[in-house]
């Protein structure tokens, strides 16, 4: 489960990035994050996995608060979701196998279990065969699955994406997509920034639109987008 | 712990060139600390072999009972500054002198040298202060004729002493200060080279003290390497100067080149602490 409650991110030189987001995923829930660039879909989604803290208002995760929340507890929230970016973020010089086993080996599992579940979830992610290739043999596709798999490893309530498909082709971003359906119906929330509409149309997700650091309009609930444009229509009668 | 080692090798077999300047340089440092600290430590040793001079001499009037002189002797001898006290008798006296003169021993006839008590301070008691109040106390036996002790020589060499501890101690701090800098930056290089591998770590959940553990083996590693480099660089420097001197120099005592490798194990463990503590605060 996540929350936002009346959260406001102020950064010193860019000033308000994020104004007033209140937002709540459920369980299991398939969520699109669009909007335009720098309208603060990735500050939101940091605050999530808490890089960041709000400026004002209040982050939930999963019984973790921001406003309480401790460094040491950072690694908690972590070790409960699953986060991929747009750039893969795998270590270069590990293979496949490596890059996912890394994330469990520094968590503290049990090393003997390790082998099994990174077999299992490369699997999962269809790159069983590719298991010993390194970053650099692999495309941007597959590289992506690595780091879906990795996310994987503390199997996670709810998976993280920041614009996942971002550097892929057509063919590859449908194959990363259908993954993170496959991920969704077997119960893990997904949260997903993205600015594919095909990917959106072609599935009716529910989809959180933003501009300029608001929630302007949410599929699942009509009256944000009617309370934004009476909000936008109030501004404009006071400056004309 | 041994996937923390893993991590090390790893770090090293993937940049050898950047593990290897570390070592040198923590090495190179400490080089020069003991370089500088040889040549301190010489100095020390060389103005206490000249405060073993420092003598007080009383001349002894003639006549004087040997029964009273040994008395007094005694006496001095249990003085808390005194470390030896001994007898030069006229005829000894005399021999000394012609020995020391060599060619003009002629010039001394027997009887004309008194004799003398030597009186020698132990180690803690050189100071000027201390050496002219002990000639005082011997100079009031009545028998003792004169008190010789070379008053503004041991003023000098007392001075000498001071300057040499004073600018020892600062040129040291400095040296040190310099080299744990130049260690700090190094360690702070392995950091950055790894800034990557620290953020993913981070990202799926490893703790900071998981985080930071490689590091600070890595840096105790390339501390202990270097200060034993450093130790052999020096010991070797040593053994040339002695050879181009032709007399052998002080080297440091074991007990201080331990200290001296542990220092450098100390400062690669501090230095990495304080790096990534430094680099995890920022991210
Ligand atoms: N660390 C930061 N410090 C200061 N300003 C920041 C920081 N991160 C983001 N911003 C600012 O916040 C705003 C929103 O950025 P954000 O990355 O959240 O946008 P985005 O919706 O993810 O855009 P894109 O679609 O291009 O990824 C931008 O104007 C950006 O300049
Ligand atoms: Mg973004």
């Amino acid at each position: 489960m996540i929350r936002l409650t009346h959260v406001s991110k102020v950064y010193p030189r860019t000033g308000r990035v994020l104004d007033d987001v209140s937002l709540h995923v459920a369980k299991g829930e398939f969520v699109f994050l669009t909007g335009p660039s720098g309208s603060g879909k990735s500050t939101l989604l940091k605050l999530v996995f808490m890089e960041e803290r709000p400026s004002a208002g209040e982050v939930r995760v999963s019984g973790a608060n921001s406003a309480s929340l401790r460094r040491g507890d950072v690694a908690r929230v972590r070790r409960k979701l699953g986060v991929v970016f747009q750039d893969f973020r795998l270590l270069d010089d590990r293979t496949a196998h490596a890059n996912v086993a890394f994330a469990l080996e520094v968590t503290g599992a049990p090393t003997a279990a390790i082998p099994g579940k990174v077999n299992r979830l490369l699997t999962q992610v269809g790159l069983a065969s590719k298991a010993q290739a390194y970053p650099r043999e692999l495309s941007g596709g597959e590289q992506q699955r690595v780091a879906i798999a990795r996310a994987l490893v503390n199997d996670p309530f709810v998976l993280v994406a920041d614009e996942p498909t971002g550097n892929l082709d057509d063919r590859a971003t449908r194959g990363v997509f259908q993954l993170l359906r496959e991920i969704n119906a077997a119960g893990t929330a997904v949260v997903m920034a993205t600015h594919n509409l095909e990917l959106m149309r072609r599935s009716d997700y529910r989809t959180i639109e933003m501009l300029h650091g608001r929630i302007v309009a949410d599929s699942a609930d009509p009256s944000v987008a009617e309370r934004e444009a009476a909000r936008r229509a109030e501004a404009e009668t006071v400056t004309p | 712990m041994k996937l923390a080692l893993r991590e090390v090798l790893l770090a090293v077999r993937r940049a050898p060139l950047l593990s290897a300047l570390g070592v040198v340089t923590i090495a190179f440092s400490l080089f020069a600390c003991g370089l500088f600290g040889l040549v301190a430590v010489n100095i020390r040793d060389a103005l206490r072999r000249v405060e073993e001079r420092v003598e007080i001499r009383a001349f002894i009037a003639d006549a004087t009972p040997v029964e009273a002189v040994a008395a007094a002797m005694g006496d001095i001898a249990a003085f808390p500054e005194v470390a030896h006290v001994d007898y030069v008798s006229p005829d000894s006296a005399l021999t000394r002198a012609r020995r020391e003169l060599g060619e003009f021993a002629d010039v001394f006839e027997p009887g004309v040298l008194p004799g003398s008590i030597d009186i020698r301070l132990k180690p803690d008691f050189r100071d000027p202060r201390t050496v002219k109040a002990v000639a005082g106390r011997v100079a009031s036996y009545t028998f003792v004729d004169d008190v010789r002790y070379g008053e503004d020589w041991v003023t000098k060499l007392y001075q000498l002493r001071t300057i040499a501890t004073i600018v020892g101690l600062v040129l040291g701090v400095a040296f040190a200060a310099v080299a744990t800098i130049i260690i700090g930056t190094t360690i702070r290089m392995a950091v950055l080279a790894r800034e990557r591998e620290i953020a993913i770590m981070r990202l799926v959940g490893a703790t900071d003290a998981f985080v930071r553990l490689p590091f600070l083996i890595e840096g105790f590693t390339k501390g202990i390497l270097g200060g034993f480099l450093a130790l052999l660089l020096t010991w070797i420097a040593s053994a040339l100067i002695d050879q181009a001197l032709g007399f052998p120099t002080a080297f440091f005592a074991p007990g201080v080149a331990a200290l001296g490798v542990l220092g450098g194990a100390a400062i690669g463990l501090v230095g990495s602490a304080v790096s990534v503590s430094r680099h995890l605060r920022r991210v």
